[in-house]
């Protein structure tokens, strides 16, 4: 594994994003949606307290929908172009592709996250909140865009068409975030055996997040998204050595 | 043409001693199957440091997969590829990082500049400060790029895209290059061009171009290998495929005051003639010789003897169209 090569790939994906006005589009959408629904459905200033549970609890259904939209590009559009024949006969391998392209995408979200600092400002302006918990909070918001980006990543690698690739990308992102929704689980626990409702419950990002988004950081919480993204990503190599040639 | 020539004298003289006549390239019965269809199907040839091949074949017939399965962006059904002495299947890195190759189509990254999209071709290539800043330079100038450096490759035209393909391929001045239909979609002069700057660095590398461009053959290789069907039909040098040709070494005569019939009748009866018909255009005949011989002063001497007076008299180099549509047709037909 040459840590170079991801670098040099991480940093073209990167630009990538800003050589287009997709990544201007994205950040505004990804700021507007994450400072409307804190506001509006988070009920940031009725509730009182001075905290960002409003604005991290929401993360999961935005990243849904937006993530999907940063790695629908990663793979479906280099195999349409036919660039994937370049890169892949460049003395890289398919893992150190793979992974740079991941840590791109990943890098932007981090980005865009980043830029939700006003936020932070204000609820430290209004009151006086406990800043650890809003600094595990990121970190928490932040592994799990890796989770889904990692998803994404892997499917825009099963087709050519980035359209597929974003609604794809989408249900399994939306599989994996009601896994752990109330609604899903009391399905499951009127007829299943508990064990079964715990495991589907322990696949869900909304699970692992809730803690992490609270403040507790447990390190089976962090185990979790990096075995999620170790395992997409491991999923997306084999995948793109497969098919890249179709 | 001068350069033409100075490169087929070094090629000679490095035949003279074969030693200094590095195989850069060894493929052993390689074959690619898709399912029930052989796309390639037992390929075997090799290319040495000063070569040029040219891979030529009808569409289908397998060249690109060939091409692909050498840089390693393919995996072989069954064979083997040696680029620079390392094993594609065991080594892919180190073939890669000894090739350089333009895809077909010549595919980049669309919405880079040249100048960044070869800054990052330069960086995976493992070349950093004074070095890469000298070969990005050198790339872009050789394949006469520099002018449009810095407008995003997607607004360049077909011509101007491909180049930055092959600044992309040689910017690592690489043992082995590859390029797949370097001059497919451009126009005369750019085909040129891109011709003179293959011959400029076939000195020192191994170059296999495809190509279905048959005046290639000429302007630019030392060897061909013609592919049909998956299978090597052909493989030997510019010359003797144009011997291949039944129109290799005919002659074309005019003779004045004599009717073509007589002309005709007279010289089939020729004893190193096998053939002679009419041209299609206007007076005159084509003369077929007996294997292949050159017939030119027998022919003359004869016609003079009749009293007969010639008022034109030439041989002709073979016709690779024709020889070209001979060796892969009947390959195709003998499949079906």
């Amino acid at each position: 594994m040459n840590m170079l090569n991801i670098w040099f790939i991480m940093k073209r994906e990167f630009g990538g994003y800003f050589a287009t006005p997709v990544a201007y589009v994205f950040i505004i959408i990804f700021l507007l949606l994450a400072g409307f629904s804190t506001f509006y459905v988070g009920n940031f200033f009725s509730r009182g307290e001075a905290d960002l549970y409003p604005f991290f609890s929401l993360h999961p259904w935005l990243y849904i929908l937006l993530i999907p939209a940063i790695s629908m590009r990663l793979w479906a559009e280099e195999r349409k172009s036919g660039s994937i024949e370049l890169l892949m006969t460049l003395p890289v391998s398919v893992f150190e592709a793979v992974l740079g392209k991941f840590f791109a995408a990943w890098a932007f979200t981090g980005l865009a996250l980043i830029l939700n600092f006003p936020l932070w400002i204000t609820v430290n302006y209004l009151g006086n909140p406990d800043n650890g918990v809003i600094f595990t909070g990121f970190i928490g918001s932040f592994l799990m865009a890796g989770g889904f980006l990692a998803i994404g990543s892997c499917i825009s690698a099963v087709t050519k068409n980035q359209v597929i690739a974003f609604v794809l990308s989408l249900i399994v992102s939306l599989i994996f975030v009601l896994s752990g929704y109330g609604i899903v689980l009391d399905f499951f626990s009127s007829w299943a055996p508990q064990p079964l409702v715990d495991a589907i419950s322990s696949f869900s990002f909304l699970t692992h997040f809730d803690a992490i988004s609270k403040g507790v950081i447990d390190l089976r919480d962090m185990l979790y998204f990096a075995a999620l993204i170790a395992i997409w990503l491991f999923a997306n190599a084999l995948i793109v050595n497969a098919r890249k040639a179709d | 043409m001068g350069l033409n020539n100075a490169r087929f004298e070094n090629a000679f003289d490095e035949a003279g001693d074969a030693l200094s006549m590095t195989l850069r390239v060894e493929i052993e019965d390689l074959a690619k199957h898709f399912g029930e269809i052989r796309a390639v199907d037992g390929v075997t040839f090799s290319v040495s440091k000063g070569e040029v091949l040219g891979f030529l074949g009808p569409n289908g017939a397998g060249k690109s997969t060939t091409m692909k399965m050498i840089t390693g962006f393919l995996a072989p059904t069954r064979g083997t590829v040696r680029v620079c002495g390392y094993d594609v299947s065991t080594d892919p890195i180190s073939v890669k990082a000894n090739l350089g190759y333009l895809p077909e189509g010549a595919p980049a990254y669309a919405d880079m500049t040249p100048d960044s999209f070869l800054k990052f071709i330069a960086d995976i290539r493992g070349l950093s400060g004074a070095d890469k800043k000298r070969a990005v330079a050198s790339a872009a100038e050789r394949a006469r790029v520099l002018n449009v450096m810095y407008q995003p490759i997607e607004t360049l035209s077909k011509g101007y895209k491909r180049r930055v393909g092959l600044a992309q391929a040689i910017l690592h001045n690489p043992p082995v290059l590859i390029m797949d239909e370097p001059t497919d979609g451009l126009d005369p002069n750019q085909k040129h061009e891109v011709r003179t700057l293959i011959n400029e660095m076939a000195e020192d590398k191994a170059i296999i171009i495809s190509t279905h461009i048959l005046e290639e053959v000429n302007a630019l290789c030392t060897r061909n290998v013609v592919i049909a069907s998956g299978k090597v039909v052909f493989d030997g040098t510019p010359a003797e495929l144009e011997a291949k040709s039944r129109y290799h070494n005919a002659v074309v005569l005019t003779v004045n005051a004599v009717d073509n019939t007589k002309l005709l009748q007279y010289v089939t009866s020729l004893e190193f003639v096998a053939e002679a018909e009419p041209l299609s255009t206007g007076n005159g005949i084509r003369v077929f010789p007996k294997d292949g011989r050159h017939i030119t002063i027998p022919l003359s001497e004869k016609i003079r003897e009749q009293g007969w007076e010639i008022a034109s008299l030439y041989a002709e180099s073979g016709r690779l169209d024709e020889v070209f549509r001979s060796i892969t047709m009947t390959k195709t037909a003998g499949v079906k």
